[in-house]
C-alpha cells in the first residue's frame, strides 16, 4: 500500500507556518486528540459555524492525514485504494490554518496547567481540549493472542498486514486465515481476505452472524452465501488458544478442533479508548461521560465519537458522530442544539450481499408484530417490528432498497397504520402505483433523511448544496461528500438533482479516462468533426496527456474509429483486448477457449464431428453448450489456435465472436416448422439475422433471440435485440439484458414481415454502434437516451432508419471476412508463435 | 563456450506496443516487450497477481495491463502499479545490431 506518510517533523514545518500567520490574532487554542473520523468531523463542522474563532492543533497517532475508517473494508477488499478512503488531504489542514502532528499520539493531559504532552516530549497548551481517540479493538483472553500474526482490524496498518499475509500466502499456494468474530468487521474483513486469495475461516461464538444486527433467518441466509463463496464459516465456536512456535500457526477451539493459520485476525468487538481521560482524572463509565454539548466533567474538555458514553449509551457505528459533531459544534460557538442519542442502521459492505438492520427485532417487546416477506428464489428475507403501529425494527436480507425508507420511518415514529398492508413490498408499493419510481420514492423522503450513511449527509444538507450551485454529480461530491466513499447511495443523489434541477443537470462529464479531459462523446464528435483517423492523430490533437494512451482509452478509440470509417481505419491491433487480438477467450490459467459460429444455434454431423475430432486432436479438457447455443472448447493454448481454427474451417465453421465486443449469438426455439405453437419461421430469421449481423465491432457485447411464439423459449426478452413471432407478424425488442442487472426490454415496435425484422434490427445495432459510448450496453445506452428518443429514430423516422440500414450493411461489407480464416492461413503469426525457444544445457543451472 | 547473453532474434519481430514469449524447456516462459518509443524490456511472463499472461496484455507507456484482471505492472521494474502489490522478476535486455539479446542467468534464474 502507497500512500503519504507525514511525519511528525514535516508536520510542524507545515503548522509552523500557519502558527506564525495567526499569531497576531490572539485566538483561543483548541486542542484535537485524535486525528479520526470524529475528530475531524467536529473540526468541519466547527469551521462551517466559525472559521475564526479558534486557533487548531490536532494530534494523531496514525502517521497519515484523516481518512475514512469505515471504508477500510473496500480497501482491504481491492475495490478502492488508499487515496480513494482520504477525508481530507494536507490541503485541507493547511488551507485551514490546521496544525497536524501526525504519528505522535498524546500520551498525558495535564488539566491543572491545560497542557498535553506527546509521546515525542511535546507539550502544548490548551484553552479548549477535544478528546477523540475513537475505541480500541477488544482482544480476547485466550493464550498466544500476543503472537506475531494476530491483529486486529481497525487501522490501515492492519489492513497492510493483511496485505501482506495474502501475499505470502500466495508464494505458498495461498494462505489461511482464521477471523474470530462474525460481526459486522469480522465478515468485512473475511471477505477481503477471501477475495485476497486466502483460505478464510470465520470463528463465532453466538450461533448467528451479526447476532446484534440480525435474526435468525436473515444470519442463515448470510451464512449460506459466504460458504457458497468459499469461506468456512464455524459458528458456536469457541477459541481455546492461539499457537504457534514465535509466529501464528493456528486456532485451537476448546472442542479440540484445531485451524490451521498464518494470521488470525481478532474482530470481537471494541472498547472505547478511555485511557487518556481516565489518567486525567475525567469521569468515565463505559465511555467518557459526556453532557449534550459533548462536553466532559471538566468543562474545558470535550469528547466526541466512539470513545464517549452519553446517556448510558456507547456507540460503535458511524452515523450518530454525525449528529454528535453538530450539537458539539453549536455548543463551541455558543449555540443550544442538545445531542438526544441516536438511533442506528446497519448496511454491510461485503459486494453482492444486501443486508441492512435497524432498531429493535428482537420481538420480545409486549404488543410486538412482525411482518414478514419471504422470496426464497431471489433470496429475499424482509422482516418489519411494529409496535402499536409504529416501526420499531427492520431486518432485510438480499433488496435493501427500502432500507432508507424503513428506518426514516422509524426514527420519526411515524404511525405506519394506513400503509400496514403494503408496507413490506417498499415504498413505491405502499405510496401507491405499485410501478417502482426511483424519483417519487427520493421526493418523498424528508429533508433530514439520510442519503449518504458513510458521510452523514441528509437530504436536505444535498439540496442544499444544488441550491447553491452543484449541478453535477462531482460537484456533489466535492461540495458535500454524498456518495463519495462507498458510492452506493450515487442513484439517490443522481435523482436529488434530477428533481432539484430538471434538465439542467451537468451528468456525469465522466472524462474518458485519467489521460485526457475530454469524455467519450466529446472525442467521437470531434473524431468525424475533424476527420481524424489514426488513434495517434486522436491523441495529439485532443492532447492526451500520455504517449500512448492506457487500457482503457485504446480500445475504445480504436472502435470509434473503426465505427466512423469502415473500409477505410486499420484496425489496430495493439489497442485490442487480448480476447479480440487472438480470436478467443482468454482463460485464468491463460489458455483459450474457442467458440465456432452455429447459424440461429443450428448445427449438423459434419460440425459435431470436426469439433469432436478438434477436441481429441488437441486434448481439450473440456466441452461446454454455452448461454447461447453454441459449443465452447476448453483449454486451447495460443500456438494451436491457427491450426484449431484451420480445423474448423475445414467443416465451414468461422470465428463465434464469443470474444468480441460484437454481434455475439442470435438463439432460437424451433418455431413453426416443428413446434405445434409455433407462429413463423424463429429459426430461419434467427439464422438470416446472424447471417446479416455477424463480425460486426460494438460498443460492447450484443446478443438477439428469436422466438417463435410469445411462449418465448428463446428468452428473447432478456437480449439486445429479441424478435418474439405472433400470429400476425414479429414484435420486435430492444435493450434487455441479462447479467448482473436484469431487464426485460422495452416494445421497439411490431412489424409485419421478416424484411422488416431484418430492417428495423440493422437499424437498431447502427444506431447502437453509431450513439453508445463504448463498454456500454444496450441496456444502460437505452435508459440513458430514452425508448422515445430509439423509436423516433427507428420507428417514426423511415428515412433515417433506411440510412441507419445502409451505413450498417456498407460496414458489414468490410467486416464479415472470418478472422479465423486469415489467421489460419498465416497472418498475424506473431500473435501466435513463440519468438524463440531457450532449451538450457543442463537443467541443474536452473535451480 | 555459453555465452552471457541468449539471441532471441529481430528487434523488429516484436510488435510495436506489443510483445513476444520465449519458453524455457522445464521453466517458465519470458515475455520480451517493445514499447510505443522503441524500448525493450523482458519480464517473466507471469502477473504477480494470479499469474496472467502479461505478454498478452495491452502496452502502454512503460507498463503493460495484465489481461486477466487489469493490474499494471512497470516493464522496467517488474513491479506492480497504484495500489497493488506484488513483483514479476525483470531480465537484462539489449540491442546489437539489431538482435535482440536477453541475459542468460537472469533467464534461468526468473524461469526455474
Amino acid at each position: 500500500m502507497d500512500f503519504q506518510e507525514y511525519r511528525a517533523g514535516e508536520a510542524q514545518a507545515v503548522g509552523a507556518e500557519s502558527a506564525s500567520r495567526s499569531a497576531a490574532a490572539p485566538r483561543e487554542h483548541l486542542v484535537l486528540i485524535g486525528n479520526g473520523m470524529a475528530g475531524c468531523r467536529a473540526i468541519e463542522e466547527l469551521l462551517a459555524r466559525d472559521p475564526a474563532r479558534y486557533r487548531i492543533t490536532i494530534f494523531g497517532a496514525e502517521p497519515h492525514v484523516n481518512y475514512n475508517r469505515i471504508m477500510l473494508s473496500p480497501v482491504l477488499a481491492g475495490e478502492k485504494s488508499f487515496d480513494d478512503i482520504l477525508i481530507n488531504g494536507p490541503d485541507w489542514y493547511r488551507d485551514s490554518g490546521i496544525e497536524l502532528i501526525a504519528g505522535d499520539p498524546v500520551t498525558a493531559i495535564d488539566r491543572a496547567a491545560r497542557t498535553v504532552t506527546s509521546r515525542a516530549g511535546r507539550t502544548v497548551g490548551y484553552d479548549r481540549l477535544l478528546i477523540a481517540t475513537g475505541s480500541d479493538p477488544f482482544i480476547i483472553p485466550v493464550p498466544g493472542n500476543d503472537l506475531p500474526g494476530v491483529i486486529s482490524f481497525r487501522d490501515m496498518k492492519d489492513v497492510d498486514a493483511m496485505l501482506m499475509a495474502a501475499e505470502a500466502g500466495k508464494a505458498q499456494g495461498g494462505g489461511s486465515a482464521v477471523v474470530i468474530g462474525g460481526g459486522l468487521l469480522g465478515l468485512e474483513a473475511a471477505h477481503g481476505l477471501t477475495l485476497r486469495g486466502m483460505k478464510v475461516t470465520v470463528l463465532h461464538l453466538p450461533g448467528t452472524l451479526m447476532e446484534r444486527q440480525l435474526d435468525e433467518a436473515a444470519g442463515w441466509l448470510l451464512k449460506t452465501a459466504l460458504e457458497a463463496r468459499g469461506q468456512t464459516i464455524l459458528t458456536g465456536a469457541d477459541t481455546a488458544e492461539i499457537y504457534g512456535d514465535g509466529q501464528v500457526e493456528g486456532v485451537r477451539l476448546k472442542d479440540g478442533r484445531e485451524i490451521p493459520a498464518s494470521l488470525v485476525v481478532m474482530a470481537v468487538g471494541i472498547r472505547p479508548s478511555v485511557a487518556l481521560a481516565r489518567a486525567a482524572g475525567l469521569e468515565v463509565g463505559r465511555g467518557i461521560r459526556v453532557d449534550d454539548h459533548m462536553v466532559t466533567s471538566d468543562p474545558a474538555i470535550l469528547a466526541v465519537g466512539e470513545c464517549v458514553e452519553h446517556d448510558g449509551q456507547v456507540y460503535g457505528l458511524v452515523a450518530p458522530l454525525w449528529d454528535m459533531c453538530r450539537s458539539l459544534a453549536d455548543g463551541l460557538t455558543g449555540r443550544a442544539n442538545p445531542y438526544r442519542g441516536s438511533v442506528t442502521s446497519t448496511k454491510l459492505k461485503v459486494a453482492g450481499l444486501d443486508v441492512f438492520s435497524a432498531g429493535d427485532f428482537s420481538g420480545a417487546g409486549a404488543g410486538c408484530e412482525d411482518i414478514v416477506l419471504r422470496d426464497a428464489s431471489r433470496g429475499v428475507y424482509k422482516r418489519l417490528v411494529l409496535q402499536e403501529d409504529r416501526i420499531i425494527g427492520a431486518v432485510l436480507y438480499g433488496d435493501t432498497a427500502d432500507g432508507s425508507w424503513y428506518f426514516d420511518l422509524l426514527r420519526k415514529g411515524e404511525s405506519v397504520a394506513g400503509l400496514r398492508e403494503s408496507l413490506i413490498f417498499g415504498q413505491a408499493f405502499a405510496s401507491g402505483g405499485g410501478q417502482a419510481d426511483p424519483k417519487a420514492a427520493v421526493a418523498a423522503l424528508s429533508d433530514d433523511a439520510e442519503i449518504c450513511g458513510c458521510n452523514g449527509v441528509s437530504k436536505g444538507q444535498v439540496v442544499s448544496c444544488i441550491a447553491k450551485g452543484a449541478r453535477s454529480l462531482d460537484a456533489v461530491r466535492g461540495a458535500c461528500k454524498a456518495s463519495a466513499s462507498c458510492g452506493s447511495c450515487t442513484s439517490l443523489v443522481e435523482s436529488l438533482l434530477v428533481l432539484t434541477l430538471g434538465d439542467e443537470v451537468q451528468t456525469g462529464p465522466k472524462t474518458m479516462c485519467p489521460c485526457t479531459s475530454f469524455t467519450h462523446d466529446d472525442v467521437r464528435r470531434e473524431i468525424v468533426a475533424q476527420g481524424m483517423t489514426s488513434i495517434p492523430e486522436v491523441m495529439q490533437r485532443l492532447h492526451w496527456t500520455t504517449p500512448d494512451g492506457c487500457a482503457s482509452c485504446r480500445p475504445a478509440l480504436n472502435y470509434y474509429l473503426l465505427c466512423a470509417w469502415p473500409g477505410d481505419y486499420v484496425d489496430d491491433q495493439q489497442s485490442r483486448f487480448v480476447n479480440e487480438r487472438l480470436h478467443a477467450n482468454i482463460q485464468k490459467d491463460g489458455t483459450y477457449s474457442v467458440v465456432p459460429r452455429m447459424w440461429g444455434g443450428l448445427t449438423s454431423p459434419r460440425e459435431l464431428r470436426a469439433i469432436a475430432d478438434v477436441v481429441e486432436k488437441y486434448n481439450a479438457p473440456m466441452i461446454k453448450v454455452t448461454g447461447g447455443q453454441r459449443l465452447d472448447i476448453f483449454g486451447i493454448r495460443k500456438e494451436d489456435l491457427p491450426a484449431v481454427w484451420a480445423d474448423l474451417n475445414a467443416a465451414g465453421m468461422v470465428s463465434g465472436h464469443a470474444y468480441g465486443k460484437a454481434l455475439r449469438t442470435v438463439k432460437t426455439c424451433v418455431g413453426s416448422e416443428w413446434c405445434r405453437f409455433g407462429t413463423q419461421d424463429s429459426t430461419g430469421l434467427g439464422v438470416r439475422i446472424e447471417q446479416m449481423s455477424w463480425g460486426s465491432w460494438m460498443p460492447h457485447k450484443f446478443k438477439i433471440a428469436v422466438s417463435g411464439c410469445p411462449r418465448n423459449c428463446a428468452e428473447a426478452t432478456i437480449k439486445d435485440f429479441g424478435v418474439v413471432c405472433v400470429d400476425s407478424g414479429y414484435e420486435l425488442h430492444v435493450a434487455g439484458n441479462g447479467g448482473i442487472h436484469v431487464r426485460a426490454t422495452d416494445l421497439l415496435c411490431k412489424v409485419a414481415t421478416e424484411q422488416e425484422a431484418l430492417d428495423y434490427c440493422a437499424a437498431f445495432i447502427q444506431l447502437y454502434r453509431e450513439e453508445a459510448r463504448y463498454l456500454e450496453r444496450t441496456a444502460p445506452w437505452v435508459e440513458r437516451v430514452g425508448i422515445d428518443h430509439v423509436k423516433a429514430r427507428i420507428v417514426d423516422d423511415g428515412i433515417g432508419r433506411e440510412a441507419l440500414r445502409a451505413r450498417f450493411l456498407h460496414s458489414q461489407s468490410f467486416s464479415q471476412e472470418d478472422p479465423w480464416a486469415q489467421r489460419a492461413a498465416g497472418g498475424a503469426s506473431e500473435q501466435h508463435a513463440h519468438m524463440a525457444q531457450f532449451k538450457p544445457v543442463s537443467m541443474e543451472e536452473m535451480a | 563456450m555459453i555465452g552471457e547473453w541468449l539471441d532471441i532474434g529481430w528487434a523488429h519481430e516484436i510488435p510495436a506496443r506489443g510483445s513476444r514469449t520465449v519458453p524455457v524447456e522445464g521453466g517458465e516462459e519470458i515475455a520480451v516487450f517493445r514499447t510505443g518509443d522503441g524500448k525493450l524490456f523482458a519480464l517473466l511472463n507471469r502477473c504477480p497477481h494470479k499469474g496472467g499472461p502479461l505478454s498478452q496484455g495491452i502496452v502502454h507507456g512503460h507498463s503493460v495491463a495484465c489481461p486477466l484482471h487489469n493490474w499494471s505492472i512497470a516493464l522496467a521494474t517488474g513491479q506492480a502499479q497504484g495500489e497493488d502489490k506484488g513483483c514479476t522478476p525483470t531480465i537484462p535486455v539489449k540491442i546489437d545490431g539489431g538482435r535482440v539479446l536477453i541475459c542468460r542467468a537472469s533467464t534461468l534464474k526468473a524461469a526455474a
